[in-house]
């Protein structure tokens, strides 16, 4: 079949392994041999995606498909959720505390990151249940 | 795609026990034990010599020239690296260690340490002038350069397109021989004295350009015992000593030849004011280059990030393609720990060798530049230093074709679920996921793996008891009545 389905379970503050998921992402990429922007996109994405699940909710998936003229990405945790999408959707906007911004973290940058790199992206999220945000990437030729 | 692949790293067969510990330490999964005997995957492996480092057995070698090659050009100059200077005792001085290499057969000695100031100049030039993204990465270690090509494609443009102080070396000390000495440029061998086979490579395959301007390359381990003879008796009889550095015959003001006409005249302009006896003209500037950090202090000025050992380097790319080093200039990134002091073919451990050569750059630091920098603006301007863009090499993919190359991968996931996950090593591929991903690829088998193989026993050994119970109705045992007749 030409596609491929990749599952990652991800844990709340997890920061040892954190970034693993997107490596892996990154490296199936590489083996599908899919054109380099959508690698670099694609690696952003995933990257930004996994490290919120981490940073800001209590633990959540990962889901990526791989499909020839489209890869994507939707990153689903159980809670807290997003009060303010558009807010949090605005560059340097972070609720990261500052244990968290002194590991590099909280820049505010990650949600207006994966929007530049996707060419479709979707936020869900109620506070109190949980956040659901999903990616669409396409390479340039079949975009 | 039948590109062949040059590599330094090699294997003793002989040797080789099949022990699997160098199929677990390489950064890009590049060996396999097939039959016995470890198999470098030659369109994966970049020559960081880390294999070579590990093998408990000394069964991987790095293929360099010898000094007999020397005898093949009339004029031959040694380009010792700056991570030489750090290979010996506190009391060995750098002029001593260069004249060793006039005693021990060479024509005449240039110092990479000097061409890496050029460099440097020329790298501070382009990031003064440079406006894309950020951060650029040093092109000066060729295993990084290699592992970018296959790794990180979307970060090629990153790399710095400005030559190695080796290949400038190469130029400078070529174009000044065929100058000064009236020398055609066949008859002007020079020989890069290396502390790995990545550079080795560099020189026979180079990526950055069409040819390398270097003709060989002689490892330090291979020199050391050889020059440190010549440098303890230099201590004892100060002063005595070869003096033909660089100090040239008369000067032929022939007309150049040969296409890099220009440039050749430019490097020999550079080269004209350094004539002299002493051939130790570098500075702490050039000479801390040998040391992971050394480029970097050279620079000044930029927010640089240095980092060595190749799996280090490779945290630190997956951070830039991942947009996450705001900030940062210039990186500064090498395969080995420590820098090319660590480098597989240097003799002494690379944390003393790292101080030392530290200690030489200080004592060094302040002596004044012996390079021309109106000489260098006029080479950079005419695009002496100037490399080729790095092309990708797109090895890791499993089919050119995207859509066979993904219904690949789903097979690979699943297989990766089939084997145990323990990561043993024992089917001779690195682990499980590899092994998945060999199978995939055509070149190993799920029965490689010691376990599957076991159920296939067990599962097979089941079958036959099973067979056995089966008698041919024909022999007529009627005492086994309907029980050994399931049947399928
Ligand atoms: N999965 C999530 N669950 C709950 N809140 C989230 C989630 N993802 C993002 N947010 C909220 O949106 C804000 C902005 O997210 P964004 O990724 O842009 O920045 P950041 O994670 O705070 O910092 P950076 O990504 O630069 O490290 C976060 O600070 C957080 O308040
Ligand atoms: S480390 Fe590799 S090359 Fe050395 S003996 Fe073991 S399998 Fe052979
Ligand atoms: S760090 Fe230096 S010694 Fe090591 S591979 Fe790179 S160039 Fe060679
Ligand atoms: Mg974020």
């Amino acid at each position: 079949m030409t596609r491929i389905d990749l599952e990652f379970t991800i844990d709340a503050l997890d920061f040892v392994h954190a970034g693993e998921a997107a490596s892996r992402v990154k490296r199936t990429l590489e083996h599908v041999g899919m054109e380099r922007e959508v690698v670099r996109r694609a690696s952003i994405a995933a990257y930004e995606a996994e490290m919120n699940i981490v940073i800001h909710s209590v633990g959540g998936t990962m889901k990526v498909t791989i499909l020839p003229d489209c890869v994507e990405i939707v990153a689903t945790d159980r809670g807290p959720g997003i009060e303010d999408i558009d807010l949090a959707m605005q560059e340097g906007y972070s609720t990261a505390p500052p244990h968290i911004r002194e590991m590099g973290f909280g820049a505010g940058m990650g949600l207006p990151n994966m929007k530049r790199c996707a060419d479709d992206i979707r936020i869900e999220s109620a506070p109190g249940r949980g956040t659901t945000v999903r990616v669409i990437i396409r390479p340039r030729h079949a975009a | 795609m039948t590109t062949r692949y040059f590599h330094s790293v090699t294997l003793d067969k002989e040797k080789c026990r099949g022990c699997t510990n160098c199929i677990k330490q390489c950064p890009n999964e590049a060996i396999r034990v097939r039959e016995g005997k470890a198999r470098i995957l030659e369109e994966r492996c970049i020559d960081c010599g880390e294999c070579i480092r590990i093998c408990p057995n000394h069964a991987k070698l790095a293929v360099t020239d010898t000094l007999e090659k020397l005898s093949e050009f009339k004029y031959s100059i040694a380009l010792p690296a700056p991570s030489i200077y750090g290979q010996f005792e506190p009391g060995v001085s750098i002029e001593e260690v260069l004249r060793a290499f006039i005693d021990i057969g060479f024509d005449d000695v240039f110092e990479v340490a000097l061409a890496a100031e050029a460099v440097t100049y020329a790298t501070r030039r382009f990031l003064e002038n440079y406006r894309g993204s950020r951060p650029l990465i040093s092109s000066a270690c060729p295993a990084v350069v290699r592992f970018i090509q296959i790794h990180f494609h979307s970060l090629l443009d990153h790399i710095v397109p400005i030559d190695t102080p080796m290949e400038v070396a190469g130029a400078m000390a070529k174009a000044w021989a065929e100058q000064a000495l009236g020398l055609k440029k066949e008859e002007v061998g020079v020989f890069f004295i290396s502390p790995c086979p990545a550079k080795v490579t560099a020189i026979k395959q180079p990526v950055m350009k069409e040819k390398s301007n270097v003709d060989g390359a002689i490892s330090i381990s291979l020199l050391y015992g050889l020059l440190s003879k010549r440098v303890s008796t230099q201590m004892k009889t100060k002063g005595v000593g070869c003096s033909t550095h660089l100090a040239g015959k008369k000067e032929t003001e022939e007309e150049s030849h040969g296409k890099e006409g220009h440039h050749r005249e430019g490097w020999v302009d550079l080269v004209r004011p350094l004539r002299g006896d002493n051939p130790f003209l570098s500075t702490g500037r050039g000479i801390g280059w040998g040391r992971a950090g050394g480029e970097a202090q050279a620079l000044g000025g930029w927010s640089i990030l240095t980092v060595d050992g190749i799996h280090n380097v490779r945290g630190v790319l997956e951070q830039v393609e991942r947009k996450k080093l705001l900030g940062i200039d210039f990186i500064e990134a090498q395969a080995c720990t420590g820098g090319c002091v660590g480098g597989c073919l240097t003799v002494q451990n690379p944390f003393v060798a790292r101080v030392r050569l530290r200690v030489l750059a200080e004592q060094h630091w302040n002596k004044r530049p012996a390079l021309d920098e109106d000489c260098l603006d006029n080479l950079i301007a005419a695009g002496a230093f100037t490399t080729k863009k790095v092309e990708p090499r797109p090895v890791m993919a499993l089919d050119e074709d995207v859509a066979r190359a993904i219904a690949k991968m789903d097979i690979l996931e699943k297989t990766v679920k089939e084997l145990p996950g323990l990561d043993c090593g024992a089917c001779g591929s690195p682990n499980c996921r590899t092994l998945a991903e060999d199978i995939v690829r055509g070149i190993a088998l799920e029965t490689d793996c010691t376990f599957k193989l076991r159920e296939r026993v067990k599962a097979l050994a089941e079958e036959m008891a099973d067979l056995a119970g089966k008698i041919p109705p024909a022999m007529g045992l009627e005492k086994t009545g309907g029980e050994s007749s399931e049947g399928k």
